[in-house]
This record gives C-alpha cells, sequence and structure tokens, in this order.
C-alpha cells in the first residue's frame, strides 16, 4: 500500500534505469492509454454527466408531464424507410390504444409524424440560466412522441430517464467528496496521533462497519420524515450514504498513515518545527493519493446503488421527482415485468452501464497508478 | 489460542451495546410519536397503551426509555412488543432470522459451488480462452447490481411459469407431503438464492484462481508432479487443498455480506425475511421491531466475523495468537 502511495512522489523517481525523468502525469497518460477499457469507460461517464447536464435540452417533455392517452405505451420505432422511400429526417407512427384493457398500442399507419431535430417545446433554461424552447427532438407539430415508451403516469421514458440522470448520477460524486474527506480527516487523524483520538475514531467505526449496510440505511431514513421536499430528501440520501461511506476509508487510511509516518522527511518537517495538522495535510494526506482515487472511483456505484435501492424500496426521492431508482420501482411487480418490459430495461441499461464504467475506469487507474508498473518499464 | 478466543469474544459486548444504542439514538431522532400513533389507532386497547407506557417508561425521558430496552433485552431476552403486529418482537424476528438464514444459506452455497469448480478451471487452464473468458465475465457481472438481476430473473420466471414468483409457500403448502412441502419451498427459494449467491460469486472465483495459482508455484507441487504424478492427482490431491483453506475462512466474512445482500432479494421476491419485516417496521414506525431487526442483522454479521476469525486462527498453525 505504501509502495503505492509512493508511486506519485516527486518527478523523477520513478526510474533508476537510464530513462529520462518523467512527470508522474505523463507517466500515468501512458499508462492509462495502455487500458482502451479504461478510456472507454471514461468517456461513456462524461457523455453520461453532460447528457445529465444538459437533460432540460435533450428531453423532449418535462420530467413530470403526464400524457392521459398514453399510459404504458411502448417504445415507438424511428423508420427511416417507409412507403419505399428514404425519409429524412425519419418518421414514427402515432400509437393508439388498441385494446384498453390491457394497454395494448398499435401503430396508425395512416398518420406518418416526422421526427425533427431542434424543435420547439416547453420553455427551459439551460444550466439554469440560458432561457430556450428548443429540444433536441421532437415530433413535427407538437405531435408526442415517446422513444423509449411511457410508464404508468403517461409521461415520457426518455426524459425522466435524462432527468432522473441528475439525481442518479450526481449523489455519488456528492457523497464520495463528503464521505472522502471526513474518512482521509479521521483517518489521518487517527493514524497520526493515535491515543484516545485513535481509539475513538477506530471504535466508531466498527460500529459503523459491523451494522449491515442495508439495515443502516434504512434505520437512518427514519431519521428524515418521508414527506420532505424532493430536495431535501436528496440531501438527506447523499447525507445517509456519506454517514456510512466514510468508516471503511478511513481504516485504509490509518493504515496507509501508520507506515507512511515512518518516513524521514516525515520526522524532517516534523524537526523543522511544522505544525502537526499541516505534517497531515501536505506530507502525509498527498501520498495516499493515488489508492484514494482508485478507492473513489470504485467506490461511486456503491453511492449510485445506494440511491436506486432506496428509491426502488419507496423511501428515496419521490415522485413525481426522476431519479433511477424510483424508474425502477415502476417495473416493480409482476404486470409491468412481463407486459411493460421497457420499464425495467430503460433504467436498468443505464445503471449497468454507469456501474461497469465506474469500474472499468476505476481497474484502469489501479493499473496506471501501480508503481510496479511503472519502473518495471512494461506492463 | 484461548486467551485469543475470549479476548475476540469480549470484543462483541460493546459492538452490541453500541449498535442498540445507535439505533435507539436514531429512532429518537425520528419524527412522529408511534405512543399518539397508537393511541388513535382503535384497534389498540388503552390498557395494552398503558401496559406497554408503563413497561417501556415512554412517558419518560429517552435515557430512561433506554435502560430500560436494555434491563429488558438483557435480564428477559425481551425485544418489546411490535406495535403494527400485536406480538412480542422476538416471535415476529425469529421466523424472519430462520427465513434470511435459510436464504444466505441457499446463496453460500450457490456462490461455493460455482465459485470453486470456475476458479479452479481458471486456475488450470491459465492463460487459454477458459481463463480469460471466465475473467470477463466476472468482471462484467461485478457491475450487474442484484436489484437488476433480481428483477430479471423475476420477470423470466414469471414469463415461462416455470418458477413461483415470489413469497415462500405456494397456496396449497398445507395439503402437501412432508416431501412436497421441501419441494415447494426448494422451488421459491431457488431464484432468490441465486441472486444472492452471485453477488460475491465473481470476487470468490477470482480467489480461488489465485489461491490455486499460487499453491501450483510451491516447491511440493514441482516436487509432486517431478515423481511423475498425474496432473489431475497434483492439481486435485496436492494442490487443492491447500488452495482451499483460505476459502474456508471466507465463508464466514461472506456470511455478513450475504445477510445483507439478501435485503433487495426479500423485497422483490416477497421473500418473509429480515429484510422485509425491517422495511415495514420503518414505514409502519414500529420502533422496537426496527430495532430489534438491525440488532439481530449485525448479530448475524458479528457471528459471520468472529466465526471466520477463529476458523482462521484454527486453520493456519503458523499464525500464534497469545
Amino acid at each position: 500500500m505504501t509502495e503505492t502511495a509512493l508511486a506519485l512522489g516527486p518527478p523523477g523517481s520513478g526510474g533508476d534505469d537510464a530513462a529520462p525523468p518523467q512527470s508522474p502525469a505523463r507517466i500515468f497518460w501512458r499508462q492509462m492509454r495502455k487500458s482502451p477499457l479504461a478510456i472507454a469507460g471514461g468517456a461513456l461517464l462524461v457523455l453520461f454527466y453532460l447528457c445529465a447536464l444538459l437533460a432540460p435540452f435533450l428531453a423532449p417533455y418535462r420530467e413530470d408531464e403526464m400524457d392521459r392517452a398514453s399510459y404504458f405505451q411502448p417504445p415507438q420505432p424511428l423508420h427511416y424507410t417507409w412507403d419505399g422511400r428514404l425519409r429524412l429526417p425519419p418518421v414514427t407512427f402515432p400509437m393508439r390504444l388498441a385494446d384498453p384493457g390491457a394497454f395494448r398500442y398499435a401503430e396508425d399507419r395512416a398518420h406518418p409524424v416526422p421526427v425533427r431535430l431542434f424543435v420547439q417545446g416547453a420553455p427551459y433554461r439551460l444550466l439554469g440560466v440560458i432561457p430556450s424552447r428548443r429540444h433536441l427532438y421532437g415530433g413535427e407539430h407538437g405531435v408526442r412522441v415517446y422513444l423509449l415508451g411511457t410508464d404508468s403516469y403517461g409521461r415520457d421514458v426518455a426524459s425522466r430517464l435524462l432527468y432522473g440522470a441528475q439525481v442518479s448520477l450526481t449523489v455519488g460524486l456528492l457523497g464520495i467528496a463528503i464521505s472522502f474527506t471526513i474518512g482521509l480527516l479521521l483517518g489521518g487523524i487517527s493514524g497520526y496521533f493515535g491515543g484516545i483520538a485513535d481509539t475513538v475514531i477506530m471504535r466508531a467505526t466498527e460500529l459503523l462497519l459491523s451494522i449491515p449496510s442495508l439495515y443502516l440505511i434504512i434505520a437512518l431514513r427514519a431519521v428524515f420524515p418521508s414527506d420532505l421536499p424532493s430536495q431535501q430528501i436528496y440531501l438527506g440520501i447523499v447525507a445517509i450514504l456519506a454517514f456510512i461511506g466514510w468508516a471503511g476509508l478511513a481504516r485504509v487510511i490509518r493504515g496507509l498513515v501508520l507506515s507512511i509516518r515512518r518516513n524521514e522527511y516525515v520526522a524532517a518537517a516534523e524537526a523543522l518545527g511544522m505544525s502537526r495538522l499541516r505534517v497531515i495535510a501536505r506530507h502525509i494526506l498527498p501520498n495516499t493519493m493515488s489508492f484514494v482515487i482508485v478507492a473513489a472511483t470504485v467506490s461511486v456505484p456503491g453511492y449510485i446503488l445506494g440511491e436506486v435501492v432506496l428509491s426502488f424500496l419507496g423511501v428515496g426521492v419521490q415522485e413525481p421527482s426522476a431519479s433511477w431508482g424510483n424508474m425502477l420501482n415502476q417495473a416493480r411487480g409482476i404486470r409491468a415485468l412481463t407486459s411493460f418490459p421497457w420499464l425495467l430495461f430503460v433504467p436498468g441499461t443505464a445503471i449497468f452501464l454507469t456501474v461497469m464504467a465506474f469500474n472499468f475506469l476505476g481497474d484502469g487507474l489501479r493499473d496506471a497508478l501501480d508503481p510496479r508498473r511503472v519502473t518495471g518499464g512494461k506492463s | 489460542m484461548r486467551t485469543y478466543v475470549l479476548r475476540r469474544l469480549l470484543q462483541v459486548l460493546p459492538l452490541l451495546f453500541g449498535i442498540t444504542a445507535l439505533t435507539f439514538l436514531l429512532l429518537q431522532l425520528a419524527p412522529g410519536d408511534f405512543l399518539n400513533q397508537m393511541a388513535e389507532n382503535p384497534s389498540i386497547s388503552a390498557e395494552t397503551i398503558e401496559a406497554m407506557r408503563h413497561r417501556f417508561g415512554l412517558d419518560q425521558p429517552w435515557y430512561v426509555q433506554y435502560l430500560l430496552y436494555l434491563k429488558n433485552l438483557v435480564f428477559k431476552f425481551d425485544f418489546g412488543e411490535s406495535f403494527s403486529r400485536h406480538q412480542p418482537v422476538f416471535t415476529v424476528l425469529r421466523e424472519g432470522l430462520l427465513n434470511t438464514l435459510l436464504l444466505a444459506s441457499a446463496a453460500a452455497i450457490v456462490t461455493w459451488g460455482l465459485a470453486v469448480p470456475l476458479g479452479v478451471w481458471a486456475a488450470v487452464r491459465q492463460h487459454t480462452w477458459v481463463d480469460r473468458t471466465l475473467s470477463v465475465v466476472a468482471f462484467v457481472w461485478l457491475s450487474v447490481p442484484e436489484i437488476l438481476s433480481g428483477l430479471v430473473l423475476l420477470m423470466l420466471a414469471a414469463k415461462t411459469g416455470w418458477l413461483p414468483v415470489g413469497g415462500m409457500h405456494s397456496l396449497d403448502y398445507d395439503d402437501l407431503s412432508v416431501a412436497g412441502k421441501l419441494l415447494d419451498v426448494g422451488r421459491h427459494l431457488l431464484l432468490p438464492a441465486f441472486v444472492v449467491g452471485l453477488i460475491p460469486l465473481a470476487s470468490r472465483m477470482r480467489q480461488m484462481r489465485g489461491n490455486l495459482l499460487d499453491v501450483l508455484r510451491l516447491d511440493y507441487v514441482t516436487t509432486a508432479r517431478s515423481k511423475g504424478l498425474d496432473e489431475h492427482v497434483v492439481v486435485f490431491k496436492h494442490a487443492l487443498r491447500n488452495a482451499l483453506n483460505p476459502m474456508i475462512t471466507l465463508f464466514g466474512y461472506t456470511l455478513g455480506a450475504l445477510v445483507s445482500g439478501s435485503f433487495v432479494a426479500e423485497i422483490i421476491f416477497s421473500w418473509p425475511g429480515l429484510g422485509r419485516i425491517t422495511l415495514d417496521a420503518i414505514l409502519t414506525q414500529d420502533q422496537y421491531l426496527v430495532m430489534g431487526s438491525v440488532l439481530m442483522a449485525s448479530v448475524v454479521l458479528i457471528a459471520g466475523n468472529l466465526v471466520a476469525d477463529l476458523l482462521l486462527a484454527i486453520a493456519d498453525p503458523r499464525i500464534s495468537y497469545d
């Protein structure tokens, strides 16, 4: 672990052979380029987070916009050829209820609707400031199209997926930011000072780690009233996940700090009269960074899934706000699963791809930050 | 060795104390007064509420309440009364705990039953397509959360009709013979056990592979090979036994993960276990049931870790604990 940490030392520390000294950043990029899966994962994540950021523009409708004529409408396909001709823009056929009891729909072949880019729609503010009415796509003359189908309230699944990403994808980053700050600080204090602080902090982590996580999450959830506004519920979920997440990290950081503090440069800094907190912040914690970066990357999925599970169980993000978890909640029950499978597969695919992208990226980062590979010259 | 075991057991007590304190604190912070909620419920008599009030000192300050709860728990093994189910908490929990343990054990069989042979297969076929395929599949599988695998399996069960879609018993369960009853529970158990058991599969398989590869590099294996022994004998008789050792220890640590992991599967498959009870208890603000079930789940986790530590102490003579 210490060796991992020391890999990000000063420039030139990486090799005693004839190769010219390289900056850690260059070594890092050279290694990263060797793992295409990690780069693909990173690129996918950038794309997903951009989609979440631009959700109001990319989504044709608002997340809570209901269409009482289209409950449980299946995804409607785009046709690039129709009537023997190439169609650009592609056309789609509005779906009409063929059997209202079973929510069976049929395409209305008589009325093709071109699906155009940059159509006018409901007003919104992009990034919270730029007012606009343009949406990425939509049916001509305001005809509603549901490329990923609708849910039990007749809401567009594609729009909810995009708005839901704003919740589900940011929960992870925010939660990690908080819990890793706490974990680094407490783990650092615990390892550096020892004594009573160490005992208290370590007993606290043992306590948190000996309650099965979902049971603890659910018990913590009971602290917040169930009928809070969705923004506060969101913050509550982040707080809960961060409260649980710091413990495991603090224990590892403590171990790392215990070994790093034996280094001579730490003793030198102390001898020069540096304050202890400054020694921790300037000399010890930076050496744990390569571990922390990898740990953070592979921990994000856990936080995202935490929100998904809470919302799926009905105690997380509440309707009508969208999150990937409460979208999955729509797929609960035999009828939804057998008759309206897109309610499972649309958010499910998004969750799967996000988790996989984080895992690929974390795996690549681990390899790239591993000193044995750096000094070894080749993988 | 004996002092180690004793010390390890004594460490558990403050932990259990801390868990009750933490859950009690959390539920004190929770909004809503269940006493008033109970009083509004016409199905609960005023006498019951008075009896509860007296027994647990609900009209007293929180620290008195907590001490009373502890006293009842330690001296009478009384977890309190479930408000929503009108039963002692322990009665509710005992059944839920047994069902969860049944699910977790079945899941453990799935995990080890697949992880050991697959890990061995990957190790003896190292650097071949078998090894590579298994590692890719395991890596991708790591990204499939149980909530998704559970819902997909439930969908397949509903579409094909091959397996029941939830619950623990069929409607005609009471009329079945003993064998029929076992078979019925087994059929209901199959899907949730797979969902829970597949969670730790990928990492256990990698560990098994790594263990065996490590052992195969040891000198005594080379000796066995140079004696001209059949490769099967070398792998399965000489190497595998030592490679399995760490897997046995991991068993205990995984038990806790399986109990936590069965929470979601219990909800999806309506399995009447501890997770379902906890969720219902939170939704109905059933304070003592919440405290009891969190405590129970933690006891299983702690016990699993304890057993794993002790097994490690017994199985590995190189480590001294005194």
